[in-house]
């Protein structure tokens, strides 16, 4: 149990906070310190809405001890809206509940739990936009 | 009791996780009468859901009713019985989430059913005494009853949450508020202990109605007020016949409580359950609507609320998913998946 390394990446799981370049304005995720585009050093926080596209998805069925409580889960490639793409598990929906192209939304789950007695750990996923009208 | 500044409420949100079981289910396994349950169904938490995860979408849902940056909050206060840790705060990991730290109060508030009406009206001591402009309590469970226990129909997951403000920005103003506790033995969980234990003979007339009708009457008696006044009214819901029956004897006819009732499509979440009661009022609301609300919790104690609905409810309602849209995205599990979810298994 790392506590130390999650404690520091901690908030960027739960917000989706990536970066933005001062130069030339490209959006990364996870953060970068060097913009990957122009090479500058000015990077700074940027919090990414949280929406965007499957790209591309499998299913998991043989996971890692940690995350055996949580399958079978589909993990995807998803398309930011700023641009980004990033790999995360998918929540509330089972792999056959998706689609290529499907809107997406980002929300903040239990990603794992050391034992009974170690912390736990919260990060993001995504799951197919909860569709709400109102009478 | 009434603040020094008017307050009212500027933003509310809520979640509700999507599994449900129904009543029959559980009554199938345990071999009870499939007629006599309490309940339809509950909602039931996914594996990588607890109290945190389930704050932080109704944190979220409550800021985009608000409109306002989540800096702006001076307070993060979350009422639950289920502490995702026996120590360390919820609150912290919620405030961290939605982006209102470093220079905001947090805390979490402990009284069974009650906790989460209670942050409310602490929201609104903390607003109106012009110590903050905003502040947030949140009410939110995933109840576990004991397998085959009576409370084990309708213990569920969900919750509520309210960002207290001035009166002027409130969607809908609070009017007073009250509150009523004695030492009342119906229902406790020690230490160490997974699932609590009921005092049978007193759950029902010595402690929800005893509490839930004095303080409701305190709170008419102090405004003046009676049933007749309020357009709807919320009683705090561990089934479907306790809100009915105390409506009942305090005067509110059926009609005035039914838009307010979801225990038979979600259960009791306990420190939600008053709060989500309120919010799916809220959600078909118009201006000048009077509405009532009374929570409970074991222990025991009753907070009541009363509240009018401005204007500014037309342009904040659609921000966020209303309780019926919640309600509506279900999938059923059967006992094994349930039991699987809510950790019953061991591996
Ligand atoms: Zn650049």
């Amino acid at each position: 149990m790392n506590v130390p390394r999650h404690w520091r990446e901690q908030v960027r799981r739960y917000r989706l906070l990536g970066s933005k370049c001062c130069d030339c304005e490209e959006i990364s995720f996870p953060y970068r310190l060097v913009c990957p585009k122009c090479r500058s050093r000015k990077c700074e926080d940027y919090a990414l809405i949280g929406k965007g596209k499957i790209l591309s998805f499998t299913d998991i069925n043989s996971p890692p001890q940690e995350h055996k409580y949580n399958m079978p889960y589909a993990v995807a490639l998803i398309g930011l809206v700023e641009g980004p793409i990033i790999t995360a598990q998918i929540t509330d929906a089972r792999a056959e509940e998706l689609e290529i192209g499907m809107d997406v939304e980002m929300v903040t789950r239990k990603i794992m739990e050391y034992n009974e007695d170690g912390i736990i750990c919260y990060g993001y996923k995504f799951r197919p936009i909860v569709k709400y009208a109102h009478p | 009791m009434k603040p020094n500044k008017s307050v009212g409420i500027v933003g509310y949100g809520v979640y509700i996780p999507k599994y449900r079981i129904q009543n029959t289910e559980i009554a199938r396994v345990w071999g009870n009468d499939p007629n006599l349950v309490p309940i339809r169904e509950k909602s039931v938490p996914g594996s990588d859901e607890d109290s945190v995860t389930i704050a932080i979408e109704i944190a979220r849902n409550a800021l985009k009713r608000a409109g306002i940056e989540p800096k702006d909050l001076k307070a993060v206060w979350i009422g639950t019985e289920s502490k995702p840790y026996a120590v360390k705060p919820t609150s912290t990991i919620v405030a961290e989430a939605i982006a209102a730290t470093p220079f905001v109060n947090a805390a979490d508030w402990e009284f069974a059913c009650k906790a989460g009406s209670e942050t409310v009206q602490a929201c609104i001591a903390y607003v109106g005494s012009g110590m903050a402009n905003y502040a947030l309590g949140i009410g939110v469970d995933t109840a576990q009853g004991s397998p085959s226990d009576a409370l084990e129909y309708t213990a569920a997951a969900g919750g509520a949450g309210y960002i207290i403000g001035s009166s002027k920005e409130s969607l809908a103003v609070i009017e007073s508020s009250v509150s009523y506790v004695t030492d009342t033995p119906d229902f406790w969980r020690r230490q160490h202990e997974h699932y609590p234990k009921h005092g049978n003979r007193f759950t029902g007339e010595p402690s929800y109605f005893k509490h839930v009708i004095n303080c409701s009457e305190a709170l008419m008696d102090e405004l003046g007020t009676n049933p007749e006044d309020y357009d709807y009214a919320i009683f705090h819901q561990p089934n479907r016949k306790f809100p009915l029956e105390v409506a009942k004897i305090l005067g509110f006819p059926k009609e005035k409580i039914m838009d307010g009732l979801i225990s038979p499509y979600i259960g009791n979440t306990y420190a939600g359950s008053a709060l989500l009661g309120l919010a799916s009022v809220l959600d078909i609301s118009k201006e000048g609507d009077r509405i009532f609300c009374t929570s409970y919790g074991s222990g025991a104690g009753s907070d009541s609320f009363s509240i009018e609905v401005t204007d500014k409810i037309n342009d904040r309602r659609a921000n966020a998913p209303s309780v019926k849209s919640y309600i509506e995205r279900r999938e059923e599990i059967d006992y094994a998946r349930y039991a699987r979810y809510r950790k019953k298994i061991r591996m």
